[in-house]
């Protein structure tokens, strides 16, 4: 018997077995994650196009091998009756740290390293931060501080970080992954929440460089940089360099004899392999700021945060330049004083931040989301909903939750909505997806079929709070 | 057809420019052409006119000035709002910072200020190092985003610092000092001047490299740009008399000093901030040609500002020294006119010479008197009405024009501040329902 007849007839049998109870391991993902399977009878909402109110998807080997409302069944496709389910694209967090267990606390401390405030909340931290107060102090730029930029997020995923498996159990089957932790932290990945090796979850390995820059800051702390004009100086100052840095090759290459050889940089390197920038802006002062700096940088940006975008739409669509949305809220701090007296100003930006989504629509902006720091799925949809209820359509909805990130990051060829030959990513839900009620029956995450669990434990593996890859111990209330 | 579309056309442009303001019947405070009482015109953001008869143009809007008072937009050559960002202390050169990068158009600050009269400010970087970041020029447009408040024109600066706050850094001891792990060269006077020496040693190298990097190219030659330095391509600047040095100091001694790097490298210092003992050698600041902005008798908060007398800005005045008052915080920053009236009594300076303090002299030293700082036709319509005389303790502003706009008028915030608390109340209540859901029954939402 032939290798993949065995594998076929495996996977035929594996998931009766599961039905059986016979295979207990949670993801059951078969090995190949190969395999035919027809959703018949489902309501499919492919985001590219008009939803289909009875279809069938027919999913092989990975990708999406057909869909539409006439669409005959292989015979050798393992059926699933999906009357009364809607199935959707799988769902993409636009900016995150999925994958990366550890990304705040990460890699080696730059000699910038030892901010104050969080930074030695863990002991990880705290031992990084005793080892940056050994190494000298940056003084400039050219000591590159707080830089690694070369890193690539998928370098440090972990297949096994516990978030994978609850994201995924709440329709998010990708999402890219960002290093943090620095100022320049490297570039981000897309990747899918399965797979057995980090290699197999790649979709694109460089996805753009993420920069924090904190909102305010004023200081006498330790380092090269320790205020906002530091950190957009710095910023400033690296792109020169690697201009300049890139001009200097070419010149040295063509003439390499009786040319002083120009200095290798690491960190300029990981900057001219970056497709694009991702900025930090939450204010419609600082998302002014980020995109008139990254058109003074002459390079594609992407900004996330945006809360109040609602005042910035039209200035965004002008500039064309596509948005995340932090589905973090901002709320009245649960701990915070009670008798304390709020500016007009922060309530207006906490009652108006979710309906930025809805006029970022209205404006053509391209738009997607980000869980910055939620913990569950559950959280993350209700705050989608939120913005839902301030005006922004459903369709609009899905669509900034799957299409629209994938055309962001220039993958909508293979990713984002339920097309032939595209990628099949799946969420089967039993219902509206934005309906608190609703159950998602299975997901599919590169053609590999998972059960939902019945009721995915509260809790589960959301170790890492409020940290998103923007998150900085120096970003303050972003209000 | 086309002749009528043109007209229309004209009319709109007319409507999205501000109407012209006719304020009449009042004393106006012209600063630099003496007091005229009769009346002052706006028009397209420019002073227009200034007499005692002077024809309302169509549709010009009429304000009664009779009992009011005047006076250019006051000016204040030193301050910290309205910027995200004050220091970059990290380093003791870090002449590639600056504010014009992280203006805040929503502090409230600019809103005070301008309710004290102030049209235009000086946003400097700290103190915190010897040669620090870049200035901002900018225009009280409170509402505008940050590009609209920055002063079109104004001549780009930098700020030095001397004695004590830029070598506090450098030594462990006292309530502000460093930790011992992080200590910054200079810890001392002598070395803040190494430094500021240092600086420009490698700004005269660094141009040198790019002089010769030039000439390889002109010649044809094969050649790598140097690597620029964004750092010292404004130290450069400061070098070829393109940037303006606004220096921090207090003591006589480092003042002399500056002036004397000053003229070993062929720059000048545009002003002396602070500079209480600035009396002390107010001749040797008159001879290098610079000026001094001063306060009028806030001292006494650090040795260094031990020695300080509320003559000082009188004498500077006296000596020839082009002075001006600053506030260097956002309270000051709202009386600076009751400031300038103290020179009246500490030194005997004229009213006008007073308000000079906080107008014309400020702009002088800011590069920027062609445009504001005096009540002139063709000058910008910047310019505050007082209730009663400006250096009168019991004066009050009541309207505030940028560009001919009115950017403050006091009868409109007290209406206003009973609008917003009803929307603040409406917002609170919302969150209070928000939170009243959210919260399980039983438990009192917080």
């Amino acid at each position: 018997m032939k290798l993949d007849t065995i594998l076929k007839q495996g996977r035929r049998i594996l998931p009766l077995l599961t039905v059986l109870g016979l295979v207990s391991a949670a993801p059951a993902y078969s090995a190949d994650g190969l395999g035919a399977y027809a959703l018949k009878d489902a309501k499919i909402v492919r985001v590219s196009g008009a939803p289909i109110e009875k279809g069938v998807v027919v999913v092989r080997d990975g990708l999406i091998e057909a869909v539409g409302e006439n669409v005959t069944i292989p015979a050798d496709a393992w059926v699933i009756d999906c009357k009364g389910l809607t199935v959707y694209p799988g769902m993409i967090d636009a900016f995150s740290t999925l994958g990366i267990a550890s990304a705040a606390s990460s890699g080696s401390a730059a000699a910038a390293g030892g901010r104050r405030g969080g930074a030695a909340a863990t002991p990880a931290a705290a031992a990084a931060a005793a080892a940056a107060a050994a190494e000298p102090v940056a003084r400039g730029p050219e000591d590159r501080p707080s830089n690694e930029s070369y890193a690539k997020a998928i370098d440090s995923v972990s297949a096994t970080d516990s978030r994978i498996e609850s994201f995924r159990n709440g329709g998010f089957l990708s999402a890219a992954t960002f290093p943090a932790g620095k100022i320049f932290n490297g570039n981000g990945s897309l990747i899918n929440l399965a797979g057995e090796k980090p290699g197999n979850m790649v979709i694109a390995d460089s996805i753009g460089q993420s920069i924090v820059i904190v909102a305010r800051g004023f200081g006498m702390s330790r380092g090269y940089p320790n205020s906002l004009m530091g950190y957009i100086a710095y910023v400033r100052q690296m792109y020169l360099d690697a201009e300049r840095y890139k001009q200097a090759q070419a010149i040295y290459a063509k003439n390499p004899t009786g040319l002083q050889r120009p200095a290798y940089d690491r960190t300029l390197e990981g900057l001219l392999a970056s497709p694009r920038m991702l900025l930090p802006a939450v204010r419609a002062t600082e998302i002014e700021r980020m995109v008139t700096f990254a058109k003074e940088l002459k390079q594609p940006v992407v900004i996330y945060g945006a809360h109040e975008a609602y005042k910035e739409a039209d200035f965004l669509k002008k500039a064309n330049v596509p948005v995340i949305v932090s589905l973090k809220w901002p709320t009245k701090t649960p701990d915070g004083d009670p008798t304390a007296v709020e500016a007009l100003r922060t309530l207006e930006l906490r009652d108006k931040a979710p309906s930025s989504p809805a006029a970022l629509a209205k404006a053509g902006v391209k738009f997607a989301f980000y869980a910055d720091g939620l913990a569950t799925p559950k959280e993350v949809l209700a705050a989608v909903k939120k913005s839902v209820d301030s005006g922004l359509s459903p369709a609009d909805a899905i669509r900034a939750l799957t299409l629209t990130p994938a055309e962001i990051y220039g993958v909508s060829d293979r990713l984002g909505s339920i097309d032939k030959g595209k990628i099949a990513n799946l969420v089967i839900a039993e219902g509206d997806i934005f309906a608190p009620a609703t159950k998602l029956k299975y997901v599919f995450v590169d053609g590999t079929k998972f059960e939902v669990p019945e009721a995915p434990a509260a809790g589960r593996g959301f170790g890492r709070g409020a940290s998103g890859p923007g998150a900085n111990d120096f970003q303050g209330d972003k209000q | 057809m086309k002749r009528f579309s043109i007209l229309l056309l004209a009319a709109s442009a007319l409507f999205a420019a501000e109407a012209p303001v006719l304020i009449q019947n009042a004393t106006i405070l012209t600063v630099t052409k003496g007091t005229v009482k009769g009346s002052i015109l706006l028009q397209d953001g420019k002073i227009a006119a200034i007499g005692e008869k002077v024809m309302a143009p169509a549709g010009a809007k009429i304000v009664d000035g009779t009992g009011k008072f005047i006076m250019p937009g006051i000016i204040d050559c030193h301050s910290h709002i309205a910027t995200e960002a004050v220091n970059e202390g990290s380093a003791s050169v870090t002449a590639m910072v600056g504010i014009e990068d992280t203006i805040n158009p929503d502090d409230i600050g600019i809103y005070r200020a301008l309710a004290g009269g102030v049209t235009a400010a000086n946003v400097l970087h700290g103190s915190a190092n010897a040669i620090g970041g870049k200035n901002q020029v900018i225009k009280m447009r409170w509402g505008q985003n940050a590009e609209g408040l920055k002063f079109a024109g104004a001549m780009p600066g930098i700020k030095f610092a001397l004695g004590e706050n830029p070598k506090r850094a450098g030594s462990s001891q006292g309530g502000f000092g460093a930790p011992a792990t992080n200590l910054r060269y200079p810890a001392t006077r002598m070395g803040v001047e190494d430094v500021i020496r240092e600086a420009f040693n490698d700004a005269k190298t660094y141009k040198a490299k790019w002089d010769d990097y030039n000439a390889k190219v002109k010649a044809g030659q094969v050649a790598i740009p140097p690597a620029r330095d964004l750092k010292l391509d404004t130290l450069v600047e400061v070098l070829e008399g393109k940037r303006l040095v606004h220096a921090h100091c207090y003591r006589q001694d480092e003042i002399l000093m500056l002036l004397h790097v000053a003229d070993d490298f062929g720059f000048k210092i545009q002003t002396f901030q602070h500079v209480l003992e600035g009396y002390k050698v107010a001749k040797e600041i008159a001879a290098h040609g610079s000026g001094a902005s001063t306060f009028s008798d806030w001292w006494a908060y650090k040795m260094e500002a031990e020695d300080a007398i509320p003559y000082n800005a009188a004498i500077l005045v006296k000596k020839g020294v082009l002075t001006s008052l600053n506030s260097d915080d956002a309270e000051l920053m709202r009386h600076l006119d009751k400031e300038a009236a103290k020179t009246l009594k500490y030194g005997g300076l004229t009213e006008t010479e007073a308000l000079s303090l906080i107008t014309i002299n400020p702009a002088k030293q800011l590069k920027i008197d062609d445009k504001v700082g005096s009540l002139e036709v063709g000058k910008d319509a910047d310019l505050v009405v007082f209730d009663a005389h400006p250096l009168s303790n019991f004066s009050k502003v009541e309207k505030v024009f940028i560009d001919g706009k009115m950017y403050f008028d006091r009868d409109n915030d007290i209406e206003e501040r009973a609008k917003k608390e009803i929307t603040k109340k409406g917002l609170l209540e919302k969150q209070q329902q928000e939170l009243r859901r959210q919260t399980p029954a039983g438990r009192p939402a917080q």
